[in-house]
């Protein structure tokens, strides 16, 4: 404890925890359509080929984020515009992370020294990033959660009832790159916690365990977005009290979090609406 | 004569390049009740989307109340093809309704006690408060159809498209949605344009029917479409039309020497119930 407040007095702690807050409210809200909308695969594409761009961009001298940004959002946007139906979708994820992964071998082995800051890109480094980066990470935050609030409403319309929503108007199609976009930053912002292997701790187990929560919308959000505060601000607690990465308490936290919800809150919360559903549909059957 | 709600003036569409109807033009009146029949793929879920702004047509015009259809017109309410919802969908009925009024504005949307009002109503105007707040995905197929018509109804449309929305339902949910709807149409200069394989279960509602079959098509009364001529004429191959206790059936020769027939058309889907007779199949 003493530790942590000792520690919490340098710059490089007070940086992971601003960026750790940002990254966990983008991810909270982002992971629940990343269930709702079944992406765990782009998810995994787009931060496999965030490595290939971090790669791109040590070799060239640029920064790491930068390189991941760009590599993210290219992915997102050809995924996009290629993997139009769902069923297309995923074998365009696959040829783009092929592809991608490919040339990040080939970068890999053009920069011989790269064996640290590609196992920080890889399992994560918070605890490393400048106050430029933490800059960069909470603007590309805000301009993200901005973009979401502005299409939260006919993104949920779009994702849990698409026959509808497009009747009603709602551009889906173009909803489906936006959210995208969203995604690719989003996937930025969490590599820098957990790294591109440990993605989905924070962009699946959020959303997934508040599903397990509640059947609110609402409510569902809110507690996505604390789960995932929980995992990457405990977990860089935890890990500037000991001497572990910070991304083995992240993954640990979000996952005994999803028990948790699954297997001891959950029921009981969800288990008497069930219930109540089942029997008022039991009664209308007769 | 009143303004037709929905005009079609010598339209054509084209699906995948394949010619569905051409050189459509028919108006169906304010304020009745149309059922729109006819085989699978002759179009009438197109006609739907042409309605709805969704297809363009190959040529020609679709009005709606005047205007030409443009998407996302709030004077439409829109019930889909009924697929039972996800069981694990994290959603409320009542969530399922609010999209409807205000799923497809901008924002976050925030509570606001005029919606949440509007909402309500539309949920009572089914009877389905009862399961309201339940997970969705859990609900029986009638109990989450009730709730497809409310979402459909909450914007207060003057125009109601629905898309064979009885299919996969019991005798007893059909009846109580079919209910829904007249009792729904009743309430003002209110048209519905009902897509259904059946025609019996809407067939006291009914003031027009549209039948469609590759790319030909009959409109008028029940008594004037449906009959064994008129369906001769217009499947091209020998048709009966017959009335039995009540209910009209449309049967034709067997495939192989008329037209094929995917199902037996008009006739009603028979879910297991033990409580009617075995029905004569085509």
């Amino acid at each position: 404890m003493d530790q942590i407040l000792h520690l919490l007095g340098y710059e490089f702690a007070q940086n992971a925890l601003a960026a750790g807050l940002v990254v966990g409210i983008v991810s909270g809200v982002v992971s629940r359509f990343v269930v709702m909308r079944n992406m765990a695969f782009a998810v995994h594409a787009l931060s496999e080929l965030g490595f290939t761009g971090s790669a791109g961009a040590i070799l060239l001298g640029v920064s790491p984020v930068v390189g991941l940004m760009t590599a993210t959002t290219i992915t997102a946007l050809f995924i996009g515009a290629l993997g139009v139906r769902v069923r297309e979708r995923d074998s365009v994820v696959g040829i783009a992370m092929a592809f991608g992964l490919g040339l990040g071998v080939l970068f890999l082995s053009l920069y011989p020294r790269y064996a640290t800051q590609a196992f920080s890109i890889l399992f994560g480094s918070i605890t490393g990033v400048s106050r430029g980066d933490v800059a960069l990470l909470i603007g590309i935050g805000v301009v993200t959660l901005v973009a979401l609030g502005v299409i939260y409403r006919p993104l949920t319309f779009a994702t849990v009832d698409p026959e509808v929503a497009e009747a009603r108007g709602v551009p889906i199609r173009q909803l489906g790159v936006v959210f995208l976009l969203i995604l690719a930053a989003a996937v930025a912002e969490a590599v820098q916690v957990v790294g591109v292997l440990l993605i989905l701790t924070l962009l699946i187990t959020p959303g997934a365990t508040a599903e397990r929560l509640t059947v609110t919308p609402a409510r569902a959000t809110a507690c996505s977005v604390l789960v995932a505060l929980v995992a990457v601000i405990g977990g860089i607690l935890l890990a500037l009290a000991t001497n572990l990465p910070v991304s083995v308490y992240v993954t640990s936290l979000s996952f005994a979090g999803y028990l948790l919800a699954r297997f001891v809150v959950g029921p009981r919360l969800l288990g008497t609406e069930g219930r109540g559903a089942s029997a008022a549909a039991a009664r209308a059957d007769g | 004569m009143p303004e037709p709600a929905v005009r079609f003036s010598d339209a054509t569409l084209e699906y995948h390049g394949r010619r569905i109807w051409s050189h459509l033009s028919l108006g169906f009146e304010g304020g009745s009740f149309v059922a729109i029949l006819g085989p699978n793929g002759s179009g009438k879920t197109s006609l739907l989307r042409a309605v709805l702004g969704l297809t363009e047509l190959a040529s020609g015009t679709v009005e709606v109340l005047g205007q030409p259809a443009r998407r996302g017109d709030s004077a439409i309410g829109y019930v889909p093809q009924h697929q039972n919802l996800e069981v694990d969908l994290p959603m409320r009925g009542r969530d399922l309704v609010q999209l409807g009024l205000d799923g497809h504005r901008w924002g976050l949307g925030r509570p606001d006690a005029a919606a949440h009002r509007r909402v309500e109503h539309a949920i009572e105007a089914v009877a389905a408060t009862a399961y309201a707040d339940a997970p969705i995905g859990r609900l029986s197929g009638g109990e989450q159809q009730r709730l497809r018509i409310a979402q459909a109804l909450v914007g207060d449309p003057r125009l109601l498209l629905c898309d064979e929305p009885l299919a996969s339902l019991d005798l007893r949910h059909q009846q109580g949605i079919t209910e829904l709807i007249g009792a729904w149409q009743h309430g003002g200069e209110r048209t519905v344009l009902f897509v259904t394989h059946d025609v019996n279960p809407v067939l006291d509602l009914v003031d027009q029917v549209l039948f469609v079959v590759n790319g030909r098509w009959a409109m008028g009364t029940p008594d004037e479409v449906l009959t064994s001529s008129r369906m001769t004429e217009l499947y091209g191959s020998h048709v009966d039309v017959l009335r039995v206790h009540g209910r009209i059936l449309v049967v034709g020769e067997s495939s192989g020497s008329g037209f094929e027939m995917e199902e037996p058309h008009h006739l009603p889907v028979m879910p297991d119930d033990d409580h009617h007779p075995p029905q004569a199949s085509a």
